[in-house]
C-alpha cells in the first residue's frame, strides 16, 4: 500500500455512464434508419452521411485545436451525431459541397461560437439544415424517388414529397381524397418507400431506433410522444372537420420528418429541456408550431423550424417550470 | 413492492459479506474513545490519566439536551486525554485506555438468555437509553433519548424501523437482523413502548429475503410489528424516502419524521436499546463491517467503539497492496479517511476498501444538460443548477431553488455522465449559504 490515502468527498463509486457511451447510444438507435436509407437511396445516402459526418468531426477538430488551443473533443461522439443527423435531414443527391457549407455552420456557427458541447441554444444540426434550406432551396428540395439500391447520384430521378403533395393540391383547391391517391398508401410511407430527406423516411425504423434508446434509458418518453400526440390531436380535430380539406392525422406522423423530429431532433440533450414538465410543454409546442406551419405556413414541413422555435424557449422554461420538490407542497399548504 | 417514487439510483450491491456470520473481534491492546460520537454537544470527561476504568463503565456524560453519555470499551488503564482525527478529518477530543483485561461491570447481564418481558415504564425506557448513550446507529448518531421524548403537542402513531441498508457493501444490519433477529424484535417492543404506539413497521430491502423471512416467521410473537419487504433503490434508507415508501406520507421540507406522526429507528438501534434496557449493556461496541474487493478475509465484527480502523483491517487480512481509500460508512455517503488510525465510532457501520484503480475520479467534462441528475434526485432538485449557482456565488437564489433540502446522497454525482462534482458544489454551497443566514441572524 502506498503511504497516502486518497481523500476524497462522496459518492465514492461512480455509474458506468459517460457522454461518449451516451452519444455512442444515439448513433447506435440511428443505424437501423441509416440502414434503409442506403437500401431505398443507395449510394447517395453513404455519400451524404460520409461527407457531412467527416465535415462536422473535422470542424470541431479544426476549431478545439487551433482556435480554442484545448484538448481535444472530438471523442465524445457529439459531432458525429451532429453530422449524422445533418446527413439524415438532407435529400440523398445533395452537392457535396453545400453538405460541407451546412456541416460548418452546424459545428462552428451553431455550436462552437456557444464554446462547444453543452452551451449551444439551437440545435446545431437543425440550424446546418435550415440555412442550408433557405440559401440553397431547389436543392434542398429535390427530393429523389426511393428506386431500390442505386448507384446514381447527382443524376437520381427526382420527385414530389407526400407533404409538397398535399400542400400543393390543397393551395390549388383539389380534394385530399384525390391528391391521396397519388401518395403511397400507409403501409409503404411505414416502411420508408418514399420521397424525402434520406434519413426520415422509415418511419419503422426510427421507432425501432426509439425503442432502444427508451431501453438504454438514453432519453425519455416525454418529448417525443408529446410532440407525436399533440400533432395527432391538432391535425385530427382539423381533419374530422373537413377531410377534403385536410390531411389525417396518420399521414402527417408518418409523412416528412415527424419521426426523425420528435425522436432524435428534439430530445437532444443539450437544447432541450430539463425536467418531465417542461419536457411535455415544450414537445406540445413543437407539436403545436409543427401543424401550424404544416396547414398553413409557407413550407409543407414545419418540424425543424418549429424545434428551433422551442429551442428559443427552453431556458426561459428552465428559469419557471420546476418540478415540484419532495415536501414542498405540504410546506406552502 | 413498495419503494419511495422519485429517483433514486442502483449501484451495484457488492454485498460480498453477506453470508458471512458476524463474529466478535479480538480486543485491541489500547482505544482511542473520542468523546462526540453524537450529534450535539461533546461530553464532559469524568475520568483522568491513571484511572482504572471496566467495561462498560461511563467515562464521559452527557452535556446538554442533544447530547448522549460515553462509556470504557475495554478495561484497563487511562493513558491520557487528547486530541485524535475522526472520520471527518477533524481533531476530536478522545480519551486513550490502555488494555488489560476484560472485565465489564457487574451491572451488565452477560448471559444469553433472551429476556422478552418489559418491565419498564416509558419512562424508564428512556432514562435507560440516555444512561446507556444510545445514539442511532444508522450513521446520524442522533441520541435515541431525545428521539424518544415526543414533545407536548406532537403525537405518534407508528414506528418506523430501518432494516433497509441500501449503501453497497455494508451487511452489518443484515447480519444482526439474521443473527440477533429476537432481540431486535424486543427491542423494537422497547422503542414501541416508550413511544406509546401499537404499531410498527420494519422496511427491510428485497436483497434481503433470509432476513425478511426470519424477522416475518418470528414477528408473530410480537403484536404491532409486521415486516415489509421494499424494492432495491438506493437512497431507500434516508429518513424521508423510507418513510414515503412505507406509509406514504412526505414530511414537509425541513421538518421532522414526527410532522407526520412518525419516529424512525434503526435496526441497530432497535438490538442496541434491547441490550440497554433488558441486559442493562450501555453502547460500547457495534456491528462493523469491514470489506473490499481486494482484501483477504472481509467479514462483520462486533467492535469496541474506540477500536482503530488499522486493528480491524488486520484482522480482516490486511491492507492489500493496491488500497486507494478506505471509507468510513458506505460508499455513496461514507468518509474517505485520511489515515488508518481513526477510531471506530458508535456511527461506525462499516469500513470498505476501495482498490486503486476504482478510487480515482474520472476527469469532468462540459454538462450535456442530459437531465439524470434531476431524474435521479430523491427530492426532486435540480443538482446541476445548483452546482452552477454555488460555483457563482448566488447562494440566495440557490436556498430559493431548495439546497438546503439536499441531503447530500449523491445520486447526481453517481449518475452523471461528464462526471461532474455536482454533490461537492451543493455541499459548498449549503454550507456557504447556512453561513450567510447565521450572520443576517446576527444583523
Amino acid at each position: 500500500m502506498s503511504n497516502l490515502l486518497k481523500v476524497s468527498l462522496s459518492p465514492h463509486i461512480h455509474g458506468k455512464e459517460t457522454t461518449r457511451k451516451l452519444m455512442h447510444g444515439v448513433i447506435i438507435a440511428l443505424m437501423p434508419a441509416f440502414l434503409a436509407s442506403v437500401f431505398f437511396f443507395g449510394y447517395g445516402a453513404i455519400i451524404v452521411t460520409t461527407v457531412s459526418v467527416a465535415s462536422c468531426v473535422l470542424f470541431e477538430y479544426l476549431i478545439v485545436r487551433f482556435v480554442f488551443k484545448k484538448t481535444l473533443t472530438i471523442n465524445d461522439g457529439s459531432a458525429f451525431l451532429t453530422g449524422l443527423l445533418l446527413a439524415f435531414n438532407l435529400p440523398s443527391n445533395i452537392p457535396v459541397l453545400i453538405i460541407v457549407i451546412g456541416s460548418f455552420v452546424s459545428i462552428a456557427v451553431a455550436k462552437m461560437t456557444f464554446g462547444g458541447l453543452g452551451n449551444n441554444p439551437f440545435n446545431p444540426a437543425l440550424v446546418g439544415r435550415v440555412f442550408m434550406l433557405i440559401s440553397f432551396p431547389v436543392q434542398m428540395t429535390s427530393w429523389p424517388v426511393p428506386a431500390g439500391f442505386q448507384t446514381g447520384y447527382s443524376d437520381a430521378v427526382t420527385g414530389a414529397t407526400p407533404l409538397a403533395i398535399i400542400k400543393e393540391g390543397i393551395k390549388n383547391g383539389e380534394p385530399v381524397s384525390q391528391l391521396m391517391s397519388q401518395i403511397p398508401p400507409p403501409s409503404q410511407m411505414f416502411l420508408g418507400d418514399i420521397g424525402g430527406s434520406m434519413g426520415e423516411v422509415s418511419a419503422f425504423f426510427l421507432i425501432l431506433g426509439f425503442i432502444w434508446l427508451l431501453y438504454k434509458k438514453i432519453i425519455t418518453w416525454h418529448i417525443p410522444l408529446s410532440i407525436i400526440l399533440t400533432i395527432i390531436v391538432f391535425t385530427g380535430t382539423f381533419w374530422l372537420i373537413n377531410p377534403e380539406k385536410y390531411a389525417d392525422p396518420l399521414f402527417h406522423i408518418l409523412a416528412g420528418g415527424v419521426l426523425l423530429g420528435a425522436i432524435y431532433m428534439a430530445t437532444d440533450y443539450v437544447t432541450s429541456p430539463m425536467n418531465p414538465k417542461a419536457m411535455l410543454i415544450y414537445g406540445c409546442g413543437i407539436g403545436v408550431l409543427t401543424s401550424v406551419i404544416r396547414i398553413w405556413g409557407a413550407y409543407p414541413e414545419g418540424v425543424s423550424f418549429a424545434i428551433l422555435i422551442m429551442n428559443a424557449f427552453v431556458p426561459l422554461m428552465n428559469r419557471y417550470i420546476k418540478p415540484k420538490r419532495f415536501g414542498e407542497e405540504i410546506k406552502n399548504g | 413492492m413498495k419503494t419511495f417514487p422519485l429517483g433514486g439510483v442502483h449501484p451495484p450491491e457488492n454485498k460480498l459479506t453477506a453470508g458471512i456470520p458476524i463474529r466478535y473481534l479480538p480486543i485491541p491492546p489500547s482505544v482511542a474513545i473520542p468523546v462526540t460520537q453524537h450529534i450535539g454537544s461533546p461530553s464532559e470527561i469524568l475520568v483522568k490519566k491513571g484511572d482504572m476504568v471496566k467495561t462498560g463503565q461511563i467515562i464521559a456524560a452527557s452535556k446538554g439536551f442533544v447530547s448522549a453519555n460515553i462509556h470504557s470499551s475495554v478495561t484497563g488503564v487511562v493513558n491520557k486525554t487528547d486530541s485524535v482525527i475522526d472520520a471527518s478529518g477533524f481533531r476530536q477530543t478522545a480519551v486513550f485506555i490502555d488494555t488489560t483485561e476484560d472485565e465489564w461491570l457487574e451491572t451488565i447481564d452477560r448471559s444469553s438468555e433472551i429476556i422478552t418481558e418489559i418491565k419498564y415504564s416509558p419512562e424508564e425506557i428512556i432514562d435507560k437509553c440516555l444512561e446507556s448513550g444510545i445514539v442511532g446507529l444508522g450513521g446520524a448518531t442522533f441520541p435515541s433519548h431525545v428521539k424518544l421524548s415526543i414533545p407536548r403537542g406532537k403525537r405518534c402513531d407508528v414506528l418506523i424501523i430501518n432494516g433497509v441498508e441500501c449503501e453497497p457493501y455494508l451487511t452489518s444490519d443484515h447480519r444482526l437482523m439474521l443473527e440477533r433477529s429476537e432481540e431486535i424484535l424486543v427491542g423494537i417492543t422497547i422503542l414501541m413502548k416508550a413511544l406509546r404506539v401499537t404499531q410498527a413497521m420494519i422496511g427491510i430491502e428485497n436483497n434481503k429475503k433470509d432476513a425478511i423471512a426470519r424477522l416475518t416467521g418470528l414477528s408473530g410473537k410480537f403484536p404491532g410489528i409486521s415486516i415489509h419487504g421494499l424494492k432495491v433503490k438506493y437512497p431507500q434508507g434516508a429518513e424521508k424516502q423510507l418513510i414515503k415508501a412505507l406509509i406514504k406520507r412526505e414530511v414537509p421540507s425541513g421538518r421532522l419524521p414526527l410532522d407526520v406522526n412518525t419516529v424512525v429507528h434503526n435496526v441497530g438501534t432497535a438490538f442496541a436499546v434491547y441490550e440497554a434496557v433488558q441486559k442493562n449493556k450501555p453502547l460500547f461496541e457495534r456491528v462493523v463491517t469491514i470489506t473490499g474487493k481486494s482484501l483477504a478475509s472481509p467479514g462483520n465484527y462486533f467492535v469496541r467503539t474506540g477500536t482503530s480502523v488499522r486493528y480491524l483491517i488486520e484482522a480482516a487480512g490486511g491492507v492489500p497492496e493496491n488500497t486507494g481509500k478506505i471509507i468510513s460508512g458506505g460508499p455513496m455517503m461514507g468518509k474517505a479517511v485520511s489515515n488508518a488510525d481513526v477510531p471506530v465510532v458508535k456511527g461506525t457501520s462499516g469500513i470498505v476498501l476501495i482498490p486503486e484503480e476504482e478510487s480515482s475520479r474520472s476527469e469532468m467534462t462540459p454538462c450535456i444538460r442530459c437531465a439524470k441528475c434531476v431524474s435521479v434526485c430523491p427530492l426532486n432538485l435540480e443538482p446541476y443548477l445548483l452546482m452552477t449557482l454555488s460555483e457563482k456565488g448566488e447562494f440566495e437564489r440557490a436556498v430559493a431553488e431548495g439546497i438546503t433540502d439536499c441531503m447530500e446522497c449523491g445520486s447526481c454525482s453517481y449518475c452523471c455522465p461528464a462526471h461532474r462534482p455536482l454533490l461537492d458544489y451543493i455541499r459548498l454551497g449549503k454550507s456557504l449559504a447556512a453561513k450567510m443566514a447565521r450572520k443576517q441572524m446576527v444583523k
